[in-house]
């Protein structure tokens, strides 16, 4: 009895060649997809930047935008209205958010009976799936028709985009503080309404602040609300809410429809600042959103 | 035990007994009130856009998905069948685009990428839906617009031009081609983000038992993550769609706003999104801005379906495997 060699090599049969290539082609497309996905990135921030860069200088953040006529020195132009427009807008949109949503993840994450939170939280998902432009829209019907375009009816289409951001992210938070907290001031009598607003509360503004900034800086970049709500705006600098305001984001849309290419390299340059501003903001609710989450999981 | 039970049911189980407090009857309804914004705007915006559209509704009818025109007949005739057109063609032709690359990027970043790599390139593809749709545009007409008409364009036409999609030679920069990519540059973060955390759901004991006997790794995938990830995939995939349906300034930058249909990609067209955009500076009668509210209409219909299906999908998935 002798023993039994295996005759069939395993590793080197045509068959399992054929599949050893599939893989490795999987694979190296699924690299390549990743390095395109990053390659883009790259190649529209950069461009923005390198076409940008040349507007960039104290003018542009301080000066009113200058008509020029054709003939003649071009007069010092800049983008000071919409940058302080946007801050406005943004602003009095953060404001009007930020409670409805905050309260709202308390009903949902604190108050609310579980079917009814689940029915609550749908709607905001599906709220969150509308289209900007139809918001746009919605709020023209509601307030702009008949009484006129205005930076606080503006601020209201991007309230509604920004609710069930900042609300999901809060909600999310509150499931991570532990039920023993809320148990512990329960039982040394405070009521339901003292645990969940001095104890509960204070432990997710991390995630309060998470949800704010993202929302912000998805907000910021939003042109179609602003289409319908603040796009009749002067050149001057403005400051009155009840009156249309210029933003970043409707420079850039308008301007890029002209033909004049210092226009051009001004939308570029005010691209770059909205990029800018977006990236900061992503970059502090990502350093919050890791500590907040953190300290909750009792790691510090 | 009891006290078992109650921390199943969470917060909202824990309740005190004993004497009323005002303090807790005020803080729930303040917060009920807030919670009901959600469906209390989704009714409100849904009356309010049904109201407005309706005298194009009742005019039109139904024959306004099927009329092609836009101010025809001294501003009395308005239809909407070439931006429908316009819609399904660059949203699916986009998702084309991008369901191949947003998998490939997940698996990608779950299965082959070691860990630095990872850290740096998941953040830097969340960071592509950060870049606002204006800015995109900005890129889609001054650099990305010529680049087709230059290079891309003729290349495509000269070696398929056999294809009716690729039938003309472009000749503005302006094109349904143009749309499409930038549209397919919006989708791929949010599909690949969703479908990464899918497949990080996949259990790893079934990839090990799959590759313990002898699959390789593309076989785990087929084998195991697909079909694990499938509704969720899917789910993901309408949500990509819902964007880019909605997605009206970058589409209107890029798209050259003109009423017609080509099955040429290098044709200038419209979608609903971008034509309603596009008329923000005014329409000139009643009857304009019902047919332009009538376009939002059947954006949000279309929104409400995709994403209540969207959604139902996911939270079927996430109570099946807890996957949030």
């Amino acid at each position: 009895m002798s023993a039994q060699v295996p005759t069939a090599d395993l590793f080197r049969s045509e068959r399992m060649r054929r599949r050893r290539i599939v893989n490795w082609i999987v694979e190296g497309a699924a690299t390549i997809a990743a390095l395109i996905a990053v390659a883009v990135l790259v190649i529209v921030v950069s461009s923005v930047v390198r076409r940008g860069w040349g507007a960039l200088n104290l003018d542009f953040f301080t000066k009113t935008p200058a008509l020029y006529s054709g003939f003649g020195p071009r007069p010092a132009s800049g983008i000071a209205p919409a940058i302080i427009g946007t801050l406005i807008i943004i602003g009095l949109a953060l404001l009007m958010a930020l409670p409805v949503a905050i309260l709202t993840a308390i009903y949902l994450n604190e108050l609310a009976p579980r079917k009814l939170a689940s029915v609550l939280t749908l709607a905001f998902d599906v709220l969150n799936g509308i289209p900007a432009i139809v918001l746009g829209i919605f709020v023209f019907i509601f307030v702009v028709v008949g009484h006129g375009q205005a930076a606080w009816k503006a601020s209201f289409a991007l309230a509604i985009l920004m609710v069930p951001m900042i609300a999901r992210s809060t909600q999310e938070v509150l499931a991570l503080v532990p039920i023993s907290m809320r148990e512990a001031s329960l039982a040394l009598g405070a009521a339901k309404w003292r645990t969940t607003l001095s104890v509960v509360l204070p432990q997710a503004v991390g995630g309060i602040v998470t949800g704010a900034t993202l929302a912000t800086a998805r907000a910021a970049g939003e042109t179609a609300p602003l289409l319908f709500t603040s796009a009749l705006y002067s050149d001057q600098m403005s400051y009155d809410p009840r009156q249309p305001i210029a933003s970043i984001p409707m420079f850039i849309f308008t301007s890029a429809e002209q033909a004049d290419p210092v226009l051009h390299q001004q939308a570029w340059g005010a691209a770059a600042v909205l990029i800018g501003i977006i990236l900061v903001a992503s970059l502090v609710a990502r350093w919050f959103a890791d500590r907040s989450i953190r300290r909750l999981r009792g790691e510090r | 035990m009891a006290v078992a039970q109650e921390r199943a049911a969470g917060p909202a189980a824990l309740q005190r007994r004993g004497r009323f407090r005002p303090g807790d009857a005020v803080l729930y309804v303040v917060t009920c009130a807030a919670a009901l914004t959600g469906v209390v705007l989704l009714v409100l915006i849904s009356q309010k856009v049904l109201t407005q559209a309706w005298p194009a509704m009742q005019k039109f009818g139904l024959g306004f998905l099927t009329t092609q025109a836009w101010g025809d007949h001294h501003n009395t005739l308005f239809g909407a069948k070439s931006f429908i057109f316009g819609t399904v063609v660059t949203s699916f032709g986009a998702l084309l685009l991008a369901t191949p690359l947003s998998l490939a990027i997940a698996l990608f970043l779950t299965e082959l990428a070691p860990r630095w790599i990872k850290a740096v390139v998941a953040p830097l593809i969340d960071l592509l839906a950060a870049i606002p749709s204006v800015v995109l545009g900005l890129w889609g007409i001054l650099v990305l617009g010529p680049f087709i008409t230059g290079t891309l364009g003729p290349a495509l036409h000269g070696t398929l031009g056999w294809l009716p999609i690729f039938s003309t030679e472009p000749t503005v920069g302006s094109n349904v081609f143009a749309a499409i990519l930038i549209l397919t540059i919006m989708m791929v973060p949010i599909i690949s983000s969703i479908c990464r955390e899918l497949f990080l759901g996949v259990p790893r004991e079934l990839k090990d038992g799959a590759l313990a006997l002898g699959a390789t790794r593309w076989e785990v995938v087929r084998g195991v993550v697909f079909p694990y990830a499938r509704s969720g995939i899917a789910a993901a995939m309408i949500l990509g769609l819902g964007r880019g349906v909605g997605e009206a300034i970058a589409v209107t930058q890029v798209i050259g706003n003109n009423v017609a249909i080509h099955w040429s990609l290098f044709e200038p067209s419209d979608t609903l999104a971008s034509r309603i955009a596009g008329q923000y500076q005014g329409a000139d009668t009643a009857l304009q801005v019902a047919s332009l509210v009538y376009l939002a209409v059947i954006l949000l219909v279309f929104s409400l379906i995709a994403n209540l299906a969207a959604q139902l999908i996911v939270r079927r998935v996430a109570t099946r495997h807890q996957i949030r």
